[in-house]
């Protein structure tokens, strides 16, 4: 049977370059299908636990601020290694993308496959405006995950 | 250790100022608490400007992630208030139900994945879920029940699109419920077991007096419906809010502060709820608590968690009540025509009331926007009761008074998206 993929673009709609992840997830609505699935989801982590549930493949993609310049993409494959929890919205008043990966590990629930796309935000202010460099890389990480994709697909009809 | 220092806890960490609890501690003796909240509903008040009536409820769900039915709820109350639209009947109790959902994922969120490891000496539920993974996958299902009531009426989790005003878009069927009736009977159980966990916590003596604002209603424990009440003689229907609560600018800080004109700061949330409304809980939750020796009021913020705890029974209790008296409406939702008008909304969200008032024209188009989240309510109080509290623990490290505070500011369940986010903090001693 062909490999389920989700792919989850978390973020706010309001709150400048934080809303990079659901942008990308709109623009790669036409590759949704009965084996690739596309949500936006607002990161709350126990919740993304439970959604990413049943998937072969998981594509995550956030914005991050780990001091990078803006638009830098970083690419996690999150079963080898560990995310860093201040990468996200780091705190411990949260239980966010970072604290459901490491949850799901410690409880022995971590899916297949899980990469994480994050993309380094500079503006996460109230607000619609978003970087020039994240605008960019938004369009190279929709590049980027359409090839995953794809690769992903291939793999199997080749092996089928 | 220098006598002198401060504390400061970034609320943001990703937007730098945001929010933040400052502690300066001069001579060993505490000098200055302040607490800093970044109000999104600033920028939401704006941004409504001159949309549809309808568009509130969707616009302002996206302030939280964690409460959006509280925000779609209160503002859907507010531009009823307006249309003079009266829903009753089983669409009431489906926004009952759709609300029990909320606190239910709400609560266990707080009490078992950022406030239990607390007091349990864990860094956080990640370590917790290493030693008591059991406990912890109980809780991940006992708060899964509560998204899937959002769910199944809200149409998704997050962001949930189903409700408008006048009802819902759809109303489910009854047997829709069949699979979820289960899980609830279930988590019913789970939560009984919640209580005794959260109960057993080592809570620090910390009793304080306060001023608690909830809804009330007669006849059911609040959610979407009532008069503002408090325990020092507050009864007001909520259209009056404005009459009696004012943000007012504090000195040495940009901050807003939520007061009760002429009697000062206030408590919102689930203590000033439970403690003004226990005769209006389930017999089953009342039993419960009884169980534990909080058939009393609660005045120490740190045994909250057990409040919520009780909550989360009464949620279920409720939820399972409702579904089994569910008959599908003839209809989702009330016809209604555009009248021009001021209207007021008032709802209990899992951290306390959520205040929305609106302006409409002629067109449905929104004029004016109104929002005072719970936590910039308790804003104020959180303050005092730090104040209060840091003193007792003045002498510890950095890094314990650090997590004692952390641990403080837990028991309100601080928003983390529509008034503060993410806590950091540091300590300066002068």
């Amino acid at each position: 049977m062909a490999s389920s993929i989700l792919i989850i673009g978390v973020g706010s709609p309001y709150r400048c370059d934080d809303s990079v992840g659901l942008i990308i997830v709109k623009s790669l609505e036409y590759i949704q299908s009965k084996q690739v699935r596309l949500i936006e989801h607002s990161g709350e982590g126990s919740d993304l636990m439970d959604v990413w549930k049943n998937y072969n493949y998981i594509f995550l993609i956030d914005a991050v601020q780990s001091g990078k310049p803006p638009g830098t993409i970083h690419r996690i494959n999150a079963r080898e290694e560990k995310v860093p929890t201040e990468f996200f919205h780091y705190s411990t008043h949260a239980f966010g993308v970072a604290e459901a990966v490491e949850m799901a590990r410690a409880l022995g629930e971590f899916p297949e496959n899980l990469f994480i796309f994050g993309i380094e935000g500079k503006n996460f202010n109230m607000g619609h405006d978003m970087s020039p460099s994240v605008k960019i890389s938004a369009k190279i990480v929709e590049k980027m995950l359409k090839e995953e994709i794809q690769k992903i697909i291939n793999q199997e009809i080749m092996n089928a | 250790m220098s006598k002198n220092r401060t504390i400061k806890v970034d609320y943001l960490a990703r937007v730098e100022g945001e929010g933040a609890l400052f502690i300066k501690v001069k001579d060993g003796i505490l000098d200055e608490c302040q607490l800093k909240i970044f109000e999104p509903p600033r920028f939401f008040e704006a941004f409504l400007q001159d949309r549809e009536y309808t568009e509130a409820p969707d616009i302002t769900a996206r302030i939280c992630g964690i409460c959006p039915i509280a925000y779609i709820m209160s503002s859907i109350h507010a531009m009823e208030d307006i249309l003079n639209i009266k829903v009753d009947g089983q669409l009431r109790e489906l926004r009952r139900l759709i609300y029990c959902g909320e606190w239910i994922e709400s609560h266990v969120l707080h009490v078992f994945m950022l406030h239990a490891p607390d007091f349990l000496g864990y860094q956080d539920a990640i370590q917790l879920a290493g030693d008591k993974p059991e406990l912890v996958k109980m809780a991940l299902r006992l708060k899964k029940a509560g998204n899937e009531i959002v769910r199944l009426l809200g149409g998704r989790e997050i962001h949930p699109i189903n409700n408008r005003v006048g009802g819902f878009y759809k109303v489910p069927e009854k047997q829709d419920f069949n699979v979820l009736l289960e899980e609830l009977k279930w988590a019913r159980d789970a939560s009984i077991e919640a209580v005794k966990v959260a109960n057993s916590l080592p809570f620090p003596d910390f009793d304080q007096e306060y001023e608690f604002v909830a809804l009330h209603h007669p006849d059911e424990y609040p959610f979407n419906e009532g008069r503002l009440i408090s325990n020092r003689g507050l009864d007001i229907a909520i259209k009056d809010y404005e009459n009696h609560f004012e943000e007012i600018h504090v000195e040495r800080s940009n901050a807003l502060h939520s007061v009760h004109k002429g009697a000062g700061n206030y408590l919102v949330g689930p203590m000033a709820r439970y403690n003004l409304n226990y005769n209006q809980l389930s017999d089953l939750t009342k039993e419960v608590a009884k169980g534990i020796g909080f058939d009393r009021q609660i005045v120490n913020p740190f045994q909250s968690i057990v409040v919520r705890s009780l909550e989360t029974v009464y949620a279920i209790d409720e939820a399972i009540r409702i579904i089994e008296n569910y008959e599908k409406p003839d209809k989702p939702f009330i016809e209604h025509k555009i009248d021009p008008g001021i209207g007021y909304g008032c709802t209990e969200a899992p951290r306390g009331i959520l205040y929305h008032r609106y302006e409409i024209d002629e067109n449905g188009l929104i004029k004016t926007a109104k929002i005072v989240p719970p936590t910039a309510q308790n804003q104020s109080r959180i303050e005092e009761d730090l104040s209060n509290f840091i003193p007792k623990f003045i002498d510890l490290s950095d890094e314990d008074l650090t997590w004692k505070c952390e641990q403080a500011v837990r028991n309100y369940d601080p928003c983390i998206s529509c008034a503060t986010h993410f806590l950091k903090l540091t300590i300066e001693r002068e």
